[in-house]
């Protein structure tokens, strides 16, 4: 299939997506009932304030963390490389949870103080760890990886030590808060996150070119006439901040990251210059599809979207593994 | 040759030094390179002639001295400006990557693009000129982690052809191919080096091919210039022996008539 029918395609399924999930939940809505805005009765309601947003922020969550998978896969050229492996989540959940145990319960500019908690920690183990690896001149991408786990295992260990230190509420919200969500009320949340991925996934799909010969080789990248130093801390910078943005706003939502750009990377190939596009759809498409069906599968309950992402990326991360090798190891 | 391609070596560098981790690689290494030459650098492994090729385009920072192609320092280019005058073809053994052949030498063409644009119908002639030349077309369409090793260089040199720069890097560029490939990769890089005049700058450890091919033969060892000169002159066992520390001896080819080069039996 040619790739331009591939990219037609996405484009067609994540646009049914994002029309059929604001419609979808424990009641099913009629999209007629909706139709006068917000004012039209108790569906209309929770259609504009509360699923439209959360679509709204799913697909933004969705794209950033694909986006930021498929950059930093090329930029490392691992294929298990996420700006989770070098350090986002562990450190937005350190931030996340300290802000819970201590009880922080102030919010500025409307943002609460656990995002900007979270949002703190994910920047301060980005810094970290680039600084560690920049301490060691060059700052090889095996270095940065290597760093990036080991922050995020001593992350972890002081995650699990101010949750053992914390008392039953504050230790449930933190574990809900590792789950990750989507539920917000109002469009606020998802507008504050937009520019942050407007910024990021602009940088990464106008870079495409950049992107594409970088990861085949740095040096041969050098040697064709990009500025790899510059368009690494560019890329690196805005990833960042951009992923840090989602798992602030949503907690950290496991494995859209790795497995999206890989899917995409099977069906339509490794140049950029498609491959960007399909990921930030497909992943913004994929995280929306998830959150409907957290909401289905176990309704009048909710399921946490970040623990179904989880729960089928394992699996499929595995048969990546080990029926696709090829295609899985040369990210 | 006429005078003024003379004045102004294409690559010229003055007093190159440069440390990797506190270790001397390079001491004091000055080479110019005429337009059009064909230069062989020879010497033993961890003589630093990796290190200088990558100096030249950037690959490796930090060096001190002067390197300038054309007349000019190449600090003062930026680094796309300095891919539309210098190609590179690395060591065998690069990642395998899913990109095809085509798309590959395509990428290649990167330094001529304008920001964000992509590939015009110009970068495409570009890229099949230089699959044909290097008589890859057959497999344009194959991914490079399909392509055995021989195949693979020569989608390599194909790239660097298609970049387009009037001075080409090579990096042991042959060292592991099979005596066809090797043969296939001299002859193409005889023709864009005659016919087009492209300036050939190859570090090889096949000292047969380097005093055939070759107009000039430069030398490394440990750091330094140990020779410099035409094939004829390095062809004496007291030089070799001196970069080598290894005994050679040459004796004429039964059919041509040219001298060869033989390691001498018993070691050095």
């Amino acid at each position: 299939m040619r790739r331009i029918t591939i990219l037609g395609l996405t484009v067609l399924v994540t646009a049914a997506v994002l029309v059929a999930a604001p419609l979808l939940g424990l009641e099913t809505i009629d999209p007629r009932q909706v139709a006068g805005g917000a004012g039209a009765g108790p569906e209309a309601r929770i259609f504009w304030s509360l699923r439209v947003p959360r679509v709204m922020l799913g697909f933004l969550a969705g794209a950033a963390l694909s986006v930021g998978g498929l950059t930093f896969q090329a930029l490392f050229r691992n294929a298990l490389a996420t700006p989770y492996t070098l350090g986002v989540s562990s450190g937005a959940a350190l931030g996340a949870t300290l802000a819970i145990r201590l009880g922080a319960a102030f919010s500025l500019l409307g943002i609460p103080a656990v995002s900007l908690a979270a949002f703190a920690g994910a920047l301060l183990a980005v810094a970290l760890v680039y600084g560690l690896a920049r301490a060691r001149q060059g700052c090889s991408a095996n270095i940065m990886l290597l760093a990036g786990v080991a922050v995020n295992f001593s992350f972890a260990s002081l995650i699990l030590l101010v949750h053992y230190t914390s008392d039953a509420a504050a230790s449930f919200n933190i574990l809900r808060w590792l789950m990750g969500r989507l539920d917000t009320v109002g469009p606020d949340e998802a507008l504050r996150l937009l520019p942050l991925v407007a910024v990021g996934g602009f940088v990464a799909l106008a870079l495409h070119r950049e992107l594409n010969l970088m990861s085949v080789d740095e040096e041969l990248a050098v040697s064709r006439g990009v500025d790899v130093d510059r368009y690494r801390v560019i890329l690196f910078v805005t990833t960042s901040v951009m992923v840090g943005g989602v798992v602030a706003a949503c907690g950290p939502i496991g494995f859209v990251g790795m497995m999206v750009p890989h899917v995409c990377r099977l069906l339509i190939g490794p140049d950029h210059r498609w491959l960007g596009p399909m990921s930030l759809l497909a992943g913004g498409a994929f995280l929306v599809a998830c959150d409907v069906l957290a909401r289905l599968l176990a309704a009048p309950a909710e399921l946490p979207v970040g623990v179904l992402t989880s729960l089928l990326g394992g699996p499929f991360f595995l048969w990546l593994l080990v029926g696709r090798r090829g295609a899985a190891c040369s990210a | 040759m006429d005078a003024n391609r003379t004045l102004t070596p294409v690559l010229d560098l003055r007093h190159l030094r440069l440390e990797l981790d506190g270790r001397s690689i390079l001491d004091d290494v000055s080479l110019a390179v005429r337009e059009g030459e064909h230069l062989a650098i020879v010497g033993p492994n961890g003589a630093g002639k990796t290190c200088l090729l990558k100096c030249v385009n950037r690959i490796l920072r930090g060096w001190r001295g002067m390197i300038s192609v054309n007349g000019v320092s190449i600090a003062a280019f930026s680094q796309r400006e300095l891919g539309r005058l210098v190609a590179y073809v690395p060591q065998v053994g690069g990642r395998l990557t899913p990109f095809t052949a085509r798309e590959t030498v395509l990428m290649a063409r990167y330094p001529h693009l304008t920001p964000f644009a992509a590939p015009g119908l110009r970068d495409q002639r570009y890229a099949e000129d230089a699959l044909a030349l290097t008589g890859i077309g057959a497999l344009a369409d194959r991914s490079l982690d399909t392509l055995s090793g021989g195949e693979r260089q020569k989608v390599y040199l194909a790239a660097a052809l298609a970049q387009d720069a009037r001075l080409l890097l090579l990096d042991e560029p042959a060292t592991f191919l099979d005596p066809r490939h090797r043969d296939d990769f001299r002859r193409v890089l005889r023709t864009v080096n005659r016919r087009k005049g492209v300036t050939v700058v190859e570090v090889t450890h096949d000292l047969n091919c380097a005093v055939l091919d070759a107009d000039r033969i430069f030398a490394l060892k440990d750091g330094r210039a140990a020779f410099c000169g035409p094939p004829e002159q390095f062809m004496v066992r007291e030089v070799m022996h001196r970069v080598f520390d290894r005994a050679f001896l040459t004796v004429n080819h039964p059919t041509t008539g040219q001298p060869v080069i033989l390691p001498e039996v018993g070691g050095p």
